[in-house]
């Protein structure tokens, strides 16, 4: 039996609730009202409704050319991922199923390898980068992208996998299912929720890594954070544009994030939540 | 079941991931060791070689260091306090019974999902902009003088900005945590008499503390390395105001071009990471483990 609740109860939450949400979504929402006005209207003061233009687009694409950008970003997330996964799916598994007695202790190095200040160890990267000729390579960003990211993806698949019960495993056995069978009609439909999460969250951390994707890149494999720099000093008036590139450039993964929202949250929670 | 065989295959499983982290840790972090003893100038080269511990005293005596060390504890610092008590209070408010629920928590995870970048010059520009920002326009509303937010209080504006970016995350984590508490229990609660803060404090907050404990650990690693926000809105002023430890060295490094210096405030700065990672790992650990 849920608790009786009253109208009135109800009618206050709902309104506190959504006063607080729309004023936390308030700077996003204003960027898109103002990347729909003109450079003139943006300057005037508070105001909610745009006129509804699109030439702050079609000037930021003519300035900067967004798509090349939006590829990159597309590429660089999407690749470091299938590679992080590759590397970090047999591994969570192994902890997962056979832990053995220095499981937790992996685990925990693996996430303090993430406390490394990532500016300590710029020069040497960059170095390492030149050497091997992969400064502004997509190829070489995707793996830092992936380095970085791997500790986060190992642990959430741990804790996804270790959801998994091992009784259903000997069931299957005593079934007769071969070890493929078992993989195939047992395992996969299990683990496939938890990878798929994985794999939006490593997917949102790629696209808005702003340090690495930065300064490896100059021209050929820069992505949208790079695209969105070249605002940052500025530039006259300027406001409607610098709104217009903020809506491109986060737009993409602000509806992946809406759509899935729900599986992500799960993922977040690292096992904290049962 | 686990029989050798199976142990060595789990074994051979987890090799990779192990060995690349550990290269990924290990090789950049001892050539900055070595740099860090080196004078190393890229545009001044007549002066470089083998210097001992120069570069940590000339790093040490930097006027700025102490304070970059005490602006990056406070950044970290203010950022929990504000998203761990914001993040529970907006979980409770959400958790209520009301109309469009699903709306909501999509509105209040958004900022989750902007690059920092975005973020920083959204507020910059948008927000906090001392002349056409909505915050100016809500004091020229009220009469009052619009605040030279950057100008005037640079590290709260920063704080406020990278708050702005983690409430998301730590409200939606305690909310999953606070909608897996036990009806029930509540109930039972409720029947004892147990008013809405001894429920609180003897019930909801302790089903809460795992989930606290991913939320501090997870931001920690996050917010020690904040970089972004500052490039783009105050570059660190005015002075060193709001210079943090990762834009410290990231001005020796790339802007003075001084690398020993840089590699030196690198080895601080791992140092530092460590000291605070060890105690919320223990923490951490030690709430997992349960």
């Amino acid at each position: 039996m849920a608790r009786a609740v009253t109208t009135q109860h109800k009618v206050i939450a709902t309104a506190a609730a959504w006063i607080v949400a729309l004023l936390i979504f308030f700077p996003i929402l204003y960027t898109i009202i103002t990347s729909f006005k003109s450079e003139q209207e943006a300057i005037q003061g508070f105001n909610l409704i745009p006129s509804g233009t699109f030439e702050s687009y079609t000037e930021v694409q003519a300035q900067s050319g967004y798509f090349k950008f939006f590829l990159n970003s597309v590429i660089l997330a999407v690749g470091s991922t299938i590679l992080a996964l590759i590397v970090a799916v047999p591994a969570a598994w192994s902890m997962a199923f056979s832990p053995g007695k220095w499981t937790k202790d992996i685990l925990m190095w693996m996430l303090s390898t993430k406390m490394m200040p990532a500016v300590a160890v710029l020069f040497p990267i960059y170095l390492i980068f030149r050497d091997l000729g992969l400064l502004d390579s997509r190829i070489g960003l995707m793996i830092m992208l992936m380095l970085i990211n791997l500790p986060i993806v190992i642990w959430m698949l741990y804790t996804y996998f270790r959801e998994i019960p091992g009784e259903i495993l000997e069931a299957a056995r005593m079934d007769g299912a071969t070890l493929w069978g078992e993989i195939v009609y047992v395992l996969t439909p299990m683990a496939v929720p938890g990878i798929a999460s994985t794999m939006l969250l490593n997917i949102i951390l790629a696209w808005n890594e702003a340090f690495w994707t930065i300064r490896l890149t100059t021209t050929e494999a820069a992505p949208l954070t790079a695209f969105i720099s070249s605002f940052s000093s500025p530039q006259g008036l300027f406001w409607a544009k610098l709104s217009a590139a903020s809506t491109l450039a986060i737009a993409p993964i602000l509806i992946m994030g809406w759509f899935s929202q729900k599986q992500l949250v799960r993922g977040l929670t690292f096992g904290a939540v049962k | 079941m686990a029989t050798q065989q199976t142990r060595s295959l789990a074994r051979f499983m987890l090799a990779p991931s192990v060995v690349l982290l550990f290269v990924w840790m290990v090789v950049p972090l001892a050539l900055t060791i070595w740099f860090s003893f080196q004078q190393y100038n890229p545009l001044n080269p007549i002066r470089d070689g083998f210097v001992w511990f120069s570069n940590y005293s000339l790093f040490y005596s930097n006027p700025a260091f102490l304070q970059s060390i005490l602006n990056t504890l406070v950044l970290v610092g203010s950022v929990l306090l504000i998203t761990v008590i914001g993040g529970i209070m907006l979980a409770l408010l959400i958790d209520q019974p009301m109309w469009g629920q699903g709306i909501v928590r999509i509105l209040v995870i958004s900022p989750f999902f902007v690059m920092p970048p975005v973020a920083a010059l959204v507020w910059k520009n948008m927000i906090m902009h001392p002349q056409y920002g909505v915050f100016a326009d809500i004091a020229r509303f009220f009469g009052a003088q619009p605040i030279d937010w950057f100008g005037q209080h640079p590290m709260l504006a920063i704080i406020i900005i990278v708050a702005w970016q983690w409430l998301p995350f730590a409200t939606l984590i305690l909310l999953t945590a606070l909608q897996s508490l036990d009806g029930e229990q509540k109930e039972a609660a409720e029947m004892d008499g147990a008013g809405f803060v001894s429920r609180f404090i003897y019930l909801t907050l302790p089903h809460m503390s795992r989930a606290i404990t991913v939320v501090i650990l997870i931001q920690t690693i996050f917010l020690l390395s904040v970089y972004a926000e500052i490039l783009v809105t105050t570059n660190g002023g005015p002075g060193y105001a709001s210079t943090n430890l990762p834009f410290l060295v990231y001005q020796k490094a790339l802007l003075e071009f001084k690398i020993g210096q840089a590699s030196a405030g690198g080895v601080i700065a791992v140092i530092l990471a460590n000291i605070v990672a060890f105690f919320a790992m223990r923490a951490v650990g030690k709430n997992l483990d349960k």
